[in-house]
């Protein structure tokens, strides 16, 4: 090569660099364009509703009222009652298979719970609507309605497509982002803690409760923490098994909707104008929630690992 | 707390809990107990979890495999209630592929930009955008795609279905791609450069075919991951049941959309063919998990 070769490596290696930074630029831009197109989109929504968008219940063409309580309401209830059911189960499957099952039973079982979350949502949908959500009315709604429907939250709906058979399926569908993060927390925790506890003759739930444990709670608030993001915008699972009644629910057997099946029951026929409006600013709440949750685990997760690498360091 | 010395001839005692008591005092076989009972608790979650995908597997075989037939997969759904999926199945076989093809060169190059850029604002601001942009609700994607594609011209359309299947894409395979790139050795790379090869070169010919066979990887689970997206597709290009080749312009079905209209629909054979989609939906993307997975599950998480 001469001397011109020189000259042009330096320029080829300028273009491909300015490429990349090209390509970031484009990554971020993409993300304010989202931010900015469902701004824009909900504008109108907010400027004719002002803040009692959030706070009203009715939604109606009839009388050109929107607001998104309802279904605020309903992804608020989903989320939480799928978290209270998917962060224990998560965990302890996740302690099963880091901590207990041998390794010829953990690889493959560990695979199958992956496997969970590659299922389309839309085919979890449709066996919680033609499955789970029959055995869920007969099997429980209907003899605990029978039994105790006078108790708060209980009463008196046993349809089947309803706010619990929706959160049921939704704790499914987390359970395997709860799983994997967590065994990759309890991964980081030293060997060598493990066995300082065995050495000292404790039992394997003894090792989990008193070290494995206590040095992981922070991964796994911020496992917790993106699994809630991701329970918030599921959306095919959720608007087929949820009953999709626009009501504040009042019970857990109740019918109800969230923001995103909202948003996928009325996209088609939502008449254009102000209910289109409004379903994009239902769609900027269901953004700023689950962005919001993104960083929640951000914060988390920095703050708990340097707390840990101080008590390391000491 | 420990237990006595053994008197001569007294067994150890291996309970399988990994320690190993010489002799069982009440305060011990309480904390046994504990143990026990924690163990079958965790085997439990763990049953139940595993299970759940088991029945799930088994409905959609047992329910969709009769209804798998020539009249599925050859026909319109035109005739709505004795049609088949032939429009859903080739509406997925091209919009996946566009949305591929948009999404690669965007999401490969973005991982290489997140694996070599100096640690700065700007990579911190793009690292922070990808991260975002991964926990995004697809439905939210599927707004915004509407309202620059499909809101402008008010139609629904093939191109605007690839365009937000991308969206969901990119992220995931920035992601991987930055990580798989992080995993080659600096060596191959000093090599390279020591040899006179130009930093751009080295990136693309020597770093990234190394990394090539873990970007695959990860660009195939995002195609899995885009072949059963719905809530996007609802929101650009429903509405077409007769078969479209090549007309990115016009509507087009899929399988997902096909499985959510027909679920919801009065009609036997229709609700038939939704578990039937199903099934080939998720043959499809069950083997690509397993395959790309398969390969690579040991390394993952086996500590």
């Amino acid at each position: 090569m001469d001397e011109i070769a020189g000259s042009a490596e330096r320029r080829g290696d300028r273009v491909f660099r300015w490429l990349l930074a090209a390509v970031g630029l484009a990554i971020l831009l993409l993300l304010l364009a989202v931010f900015a197109e469902l701004v824009m989109g909900a504008a109108n929504a907010f400027k004719v509703f002002g803040i009692n968008f959030l706070t009203n219940d009715i939604w109606d063409e009839t009388s050109s009222s929107y607001g998104a309580l309802p279904f605020i309401a309903g992804t608020v209830a989903t989320s939480a009652i799928a978290m209270l059911i998917a962060l224990p189960v998560g965990i302890l499957t996740a302690l099963f298979l880091s901590e207990m099952a041998p390794t010829w039973l953990s690889v493959p079982l560990t695979f199958a719970v992956d496997l969970i979350a590659a299922l389309p949502s839309v085919i979890v949908g449709l066996w919680g609507l033609s499955v789970l959500s029959v055995v869920t009315r007969d099997w429980i709604e209907v003899p605990i309605v029978a039994n105790f429907g006078s108790l708060p939250f209980l009463g008196p709906n046993t349809g089947g497509a309803d706010l619990f058979t929706a959160s049921l399926l939704l704790a499914l569908m987390i359970t395997p982002t709860i799983v994997a993060l967590s065994q990759e927390v309890f991964a980081t925790v030293p060997q060598m803690h493990r066995e300082a506890m065995l050495g000292l003759g404790g039992t394997r739930w003894e090792v989990i409760r008193k070290v494995i444990l206590p040095l992981s709670w922070g991964g796994i608030g911020a496992a917790g923490i993106l699994a809630l993001g991701r329970a918030m915008g599921e959306t095919m699972a959720v608007t087929m098994t949820i009953g999709n009644i626009d009501q504040v629910p009042s019970g857990l057997f109740d019918p109800a909707q969230t923001i995103s099946s909202k948003i996928a029951i009325t996209w088609s026929e939502a008449a254009i104008g102000l209910e289109t409006d409004s379903v994009i600013a239902l769609g900027l709440c269901l953004l700023v929630l689950s962005v919001a949750m993104v960083f929640v685990a951000r914060g988390l997760v920095r703050g708990r690992t340097m707390a840990a690498l101080g008590v390391h360091a000491g | 707390m420990m237990a006595a010395i053994p008197a001569l001839g007294q067994q150890p005692v291996d309970d399988g809990t990994g320690a190993l008591l010489l002799h069982r005092s009440g305060h011990e076989r309480r904390r046994m107990l504990v143990n026990r009972v924690a163990t079958i608790t965790a085997t439990l979650a763990a049953t139940a979890v595993i299970l759940a995908l088991g029945i799930i597997i088994l409905f959609v075989v047992v329910n969709g495999l009769p209804y798998v037939d020539e009249q599925f997969l050859t026909m319109d759904t035109e005739n709505y209630n004795q049609g088949g999926a032939l429009a859903a199945i080739l509406g997925s076989l091209q919009m996946v592929p566009l949305a591929t093809l948009i999404a690669a060169p965007i999401a490969i190059l973005g991982g290489v930009y997140l694996a070599e850029s100096r640690p700065g604002r700007m990579s911190g601001a793009v690292r922070m955008a990808t991260e975002t942009l991964a926990g995004l609700p697809s439905v939210v994607v599927g707004i915004f795609v509407f309202t620059i594609l499909v809101a402008p011209t008010g139609k629904y359309t093939a191109l605007a279905g690839s365009v937000a299947l991308a969206v969901i894409m990119i992220p995931i395979v920035a992601r991987s791609t930055e990580e798989i790139i992080r995993l080659v050795p600096a060596s191959v790379r000093e090599a390279a450069l020591a040899l006179g090869i130009p930093v751009w070169k080295t990136m693309l010919r020597v770093v990234v075919r190394t990394a090539m066979a873990g970007i695959l990887a990860a660009l195939m689970l995002a195609v899995a991951r885009a072949a059963g997206e719905t809530a996007p597709l609802i929101l650009t290009t429903t509405g077409n049941q007769q078969v479209n080749v090549g007309n990115f312009l016009g509507s087009m079905d899929s399988l997902p959309t096909f499985i959510w209209l027909a679920s919801g629909q009065p009609d036997d054979l229709l609700n038939g063919q939704a578990w039937a989609a199903s099934l080939v939906l998720m043959v499809f993307v069950l083997i690509t998990n397993i395959i790309v997975r398969g390969r690579t599950a040991g390394r993952r998480r086996a500590h």
